[in-house]
């Protein structure tokens, strides 16, 4: 539904004009101005439309119309092609420790985004790759946090280690990490409680427990329906404890999911899964030609476009 | 107090009220997520009052603004009446939002208010979602029915329900699974529930609550609006008000839906959960 309403207002405010080789500056305005109402409606977040806008219309003035496209047509490709752009071009793996090394892998992310059931998601993945992960349970604080995770974990025939909720997490990562050692893990995945990234004492924890062991990979959890305040909370992350991934939930709903493209506009980091439903197998490799159409809410013009 | 008046400054720079002010205004509007649509309309109706009142500061500008966004979120008087008498609480909302959490923290208050809670673990999907409803059944001190995981929520509500007649029970809080409102299926099971709740407990005052996340952008309309297909919803539960999310898509929800906010959640403990205040409320939205 959204998405014909974008479609069509383009193709209305292109109506008028007669085909054109070239696109003017009163052309593109108009355009722009759709583009980015869309954009927010997308809950992309306000500065990162700011600067987009502005980096389209540079790209779009004085642009030549391509062949079978028309000038509305033409503003779409070229925001589509900077939100990929902007996404990252490529589909990013996560990177494993050479040889029979262990790769640890820290979930963070605020409360209720998910990172309990990615973490369980991500050791289904890696076993089917042929590694043996290991699950840690360094969330003390969520009642039951523990046994949900025993609970996913054995429904994906994955060994947790926990030492219930009286130890201090970054302890529990130095004693999974010996553990993992004697059990001939290679792939340690910590999860970690929810929490506020402008809450001090629980975001020192993180950077405490990567005081502790080496952390390979840092992964911000990050729920999909999130608004404006995803560039607060990733900035902050990336900030503080330092991020290498991002992995985006819920992307089930019917979110056009603004959230992803501003994370990765502040952070700079690629986004490496999105999760696509509350089963232990949903979750899926990020593809930025995907995303990008889903927040432009475009499939079906950009299809055209691609065909033109 | 510093703080204070940092915030004021972001407006004050402003001598007169012109479109770079309007553009200020709305760029404040849609940070705080109250969305384009909402953020047009209140900034058009502004414009209007402006004219009428014959506004001229910056200053009354925005003070106006303010008004008629607290008169908006203002809550009725009688939004609480299901607390004084039996009731019965339906509590829904996507994934992850905090409704066992803000079940927890209503036992507890309603525990300490002298009544005789009782909850319902409904939620029979989630990994653990009945231990978790059990912790805070034990912190609150209220009773809890449960079944095992898979098993039918239907079932469960229908158990609680008779429990809660059998034993006296003041208020009875169910706990869901959370769900996307874009999942059909899952969708008509609420609605399910609903109907069991409404046919036994034809007599008690239902209020049905749905949890948003203050952190969720667009999306909290398009859920709230399909819950409310669903069920009768009463009021919204706005959670994680402790963050920095402004959670201004409330706003946009009751434009549309006339949904009053009843209770923000501003933490994790077990005394974390308040009466919405509008004045409160718009305060930290322009801050
Ligand atoms: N529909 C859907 N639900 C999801 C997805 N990922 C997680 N969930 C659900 O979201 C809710 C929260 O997930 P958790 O894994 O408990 O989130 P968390 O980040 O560990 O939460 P805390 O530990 O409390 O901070 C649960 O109901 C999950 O089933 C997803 O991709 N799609
Ligand atoms: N900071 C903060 N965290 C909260 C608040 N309310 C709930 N949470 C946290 O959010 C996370 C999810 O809460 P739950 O109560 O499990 O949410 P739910 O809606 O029952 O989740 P599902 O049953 O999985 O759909 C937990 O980590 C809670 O501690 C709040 O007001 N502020
Ligand atoms: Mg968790
Ligand atoms: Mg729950």
């Amino acid at each position: 539904m959204a998405f014909e309403s974008l479609s069509e207002k383009l193709q209305n405010v292109f109506k008028n004009l007669k085909r054109k080789g070239r696109l003017t500056e009163a052309d593109v305005k108009e355009a722009l101005k759709e583009i980015k109402r869309a954009l927010l409606a997308a809950d992309v977040s306000f500065k990162v439309v700011r600067n987009f806008i502005k980096t389209v219309e540079e790209r779009s003035v004085g642009a030549d119309v391509m062949n079978g496209l028309n000038p509305g047509q033409m503003v779409v490709k070229i925001v589509n092609e900077e939100l990929v752009n902007l996404m990252g071009s490529e589909t990013t793996e996560i990177q494993f420790q050479p040889g029979k090394a262990i790769t640890v892998i820290m979930m963070a992310g605020l409360q209720g985004a998910g990172k309990t059931t990615t973490a369980a998601k991500l050791a289904g993945i890696f076993t089917k790759k042929g590694k043996k992960p290991l699950l840690v349970a360094g969330d003390i604080y969520r009642p039951a946090a523990i046994k949900q995770l025993e609970v996913n974990a054995e429904k994906q025939g994955v060994e947790v280690f926990s030492m219930g909720d009286q130890v201090k997490p970054p302890e529990i990562a130095k004693a999974a990490l010996e553990y993992a050692n004697k059990n001939n893990n290679d792939v340690v995945i910590l999860d970690t409680a929810g929490r506020l990234h402008i809450d001090e004492d629980m975001m020192s924890e993180l950077q405490e427990i990567k005081d502790t062991i080496t952390v390979h990979q840092t992964i911000l959890v990050i729920d999909a329906m999130t608004g404006q305040d995803a560039v607060n909370v990733a900035a902050e992350f990336n900030e503080k404890i330092g991020l290498d991934g991002v992995i985006v939930t819920k992307l089930d709903g019917d979110t056009r999911g603004g959230a992803a493209l501003s994370v990765k506009a502040v952070t700079g980091k690629p986004i490496l899964y999105v999760g696509m439903g509350e089963k232990l197998t949903d979750l899926e490799q990020f593809y930025p030609e995907r995303m990008a159409s889903r927040i432009l809410g475009m499939g079906d013009v950009l299809s055209l476009i691609e065909k033109a | 107090m510093i703080f204070k008046k940092f915030v004021d400054s972001v407006f004050s720079a402003f001598s007169k009220i012109d479109e770079e002010f309007y553009e200020e205004l709305e760029e404040a509007l849609i940070m705080g997520d109250i969305g384009v649509e909402a953020t047009d309309t209140i900034l058009e109706e502004l414009r209007n009052k402006v004219k009428e009142a014959r506004v001229t500061t910056p200053e009354d500008c925005k003070k106006l603004l303010k008004e008629s966004i607290k008169e908006q979120m203002e809550v009725r008087d009688d939004a609480y009446d299901f607390e004084e008498g039996r009731a019965v609480l339906l509590v829904i909302g996507v994934n992850g939002v905090g409704k066992t959490t803000t079940i927890g923290k209503l036992a507890s208050q309603y525990k300490d208010a002298g009544k005789k809670v009782l909850l319902a673990a409904a939620d029979t999907f989630r990994a653990a979602a009945t231990e978790q409803l059990k912790t805070w059944a034990e912190r609150a001190g209220a009773g809890m029915i449960s079944a095992a995981e898979g098993a039918d929520p239907g079932s469960v509500i229908f158990d609680a329900v008779s429990a809660a007649k059998a034993r006296g029970v003041d208020v009875l809080i169910c706990d869901t699974a959370g769900r996307l409102h874009n999942k059909r299926g899952l969708m008509d099971e609420l609605g399910k529930l609903n109907r069991i709740i409404d046919k036994e407990l034809a007599d008690v005052k239902k209020e049905t609550l749905v949890v948003l996340d203050a952190t969720t952008g667009q999306n909290a309309l398009a859920q709230a609006r399909e819950f409310s297909e669903v069920t009768d919803v009463t009021g919204v539960i706005l959670t994680k008000m402790d963050g920095t999310a402004k959670g201004g898509i409330a706003v946009a929800i009751e434009a549309e839906l006339h949904l009053p906010v009843k209770y923000i959640g501003v933490g994790e403990g077990v005394s974390d959960l308040k009466r919405f205040d509008a004045d409160d409320f718009v305060e930290r939205l322009f801050a």
